[in-house]
């Protein structure tokens, strides 16, 4: 495919990805794996989820990240460019109208309840994504792999750890793995 | 001004790990505690706006902040000294990254990696459910507190996900309108 239509599509989905990811960044990454691995195979599974660990690990908010590195992986330098700005716009273009008529935003029960039906829809997406990559995780037959992902669970969701420390936790444990099998 | 307040927004984008709501202290102490951009109770109203709108909450203190103390020139400011620390550090990971992954030393790395990455969005993904699922945010088992309509939207968007092949946008908006129809006339 040509570069110029790799832009233009990256700029499209990006943009239409932002503008309705409510509730933070790992819906985003979530949403893009749906589109880049599934739909348009521009990029496969596995590098996928390390995209998110780069994405997830780095300073800043994930959706940029997330957008950077699918960014720079579609299209180089240019790619970067283009979904950082794609990503922006929407959340900048909201809050602006926002701010002028935040009173009546604020107070409409119609809003409301659209915005928390949505939550069960983003809830829906990331669940379906992830019992997919739960599945190609339990088909490596791997019970490290598997108790990484148990212990990992239990240190995000029910002890509440910043998800930073637990990739930093994984990273070493990869390392030291690494150095095993192949006799440092 | 829009020298400080894009050194401000730098520091944010560039301190802010984890994503989210690890990043509400450290905006709050640049904007609300150093600078006095803008007083706790506007703070606040951010802080809700950002629940209900698209996009990451430091993205959207840039552009409230920004607008308010200096127009759409100063918005604009803040945001790319926002997104400025990201692009550049993010951008040279993913090279190193391309450049290296056939490596096997990395590959047994990023293999030990991808489960952890898979259960931190899984966790993410619970903690909208519950939040979608009972009244007041937290696991109750009092029938009172548990939010029926919202559990079947999310089974009826669950089967639509698997079943068809309708964009997840659209499945997003459509269960924000059946939770409108529900909450109107059900």
């Amino acid at each position: 495919m040509r570069k110029k239509d790799v832009l233009i599509k990256l700029f499209l989905s990006t943009l239409s990805l932002s503008a309705f990811t409510f509730g933070g960044g790992y819906v985003i990454v979530t949403l893009m794996k749906k589109k880049f691995v599934d739909e348009y195979h521009w990029i496969e599974e596995n590098e996928m989820i390390d995209l998110i660990a780069i994405a997830q690990s780095s300073p800043g908010a994930i959706a940029v990240n997330g957008s950077i590195v699918i960014g720079y992986k579609l299209a180089g330098y240019l790619g970067v460019i283009v979904a950082v700005i794609a990503t922006v716009i929407p959340p900048f273009v909201i809050i602006s109208l926002i701010s002028v008529c935040y009173e009546i935003v604020k107070t409409n029960p119609f809003v409301a309840l659209m915005l928390e039906g949505m939550q069960a829809g983003v809830g829906a997406v990331i669940m379906v994504v992830v019992y997919d990559m739960v599945v190609d995780i339990i088909k490596e037959k791997s019970v490290f792999l598997l108790s990484i992902m148990i212990i990992a669970f239990i240190c995000a969701c029910i002890l509440n750890i910043n998800v930073v420390y637990i990739v930093l936790a994984c990273l070493v444990i990869g390392i030291i793995t690494a150095a095993l099998k192949l006799r440092f | 001004m829009i020298i400080a307040l894009i050194l401000s927004f730098i520091q944010i984008g560039l301190f802010s790990f984890g994503g989210g709501y690890a990043a509400i202290p450290l905006i709050q102490g640049q904007i609300v505690d150093l600078h006095h951009w803008l007083s706790m109770t506007e703070f606040t109203d951010l802080i809700t706006i950002s629940q209900m709108t698209p996009g990451p909450i430091a993205i959207n203190a840039a552009t409230f902040v920004g607008l308010k103390i200096y127009g759409v020139l100063g918005s604009l400011a803040a945001t790319v000294g926002c997104v400025l620390p990201s692009c550049i550090i993010v951008t040279i990971i993913a090279k190193v990254y391309l450049k290296y992954r056939d490596m096997a030393f990395l590959q047994v790395v990023l293999k030990v990696l991808r489960p952890a990455v898979i259960a931190m969005i899984a966790s993410a993904g619970i903690s909208i459910l519950i939040t979608a699922f009972f009244n007041g945010g937290t696991i109750s088992a009092d029938v009172n507190n548990i939010k029926f309509d919202m559990i079947a939207i999310f089974i009826l968007c669950v089967v639509l996900l698997k079943k068809t092949k309708f964009n997840p946008i659209l499945i997003m908006v459509l269960a924000g309108v059946l939770k409108v129809i529900s909450g109107y006339w059900l």
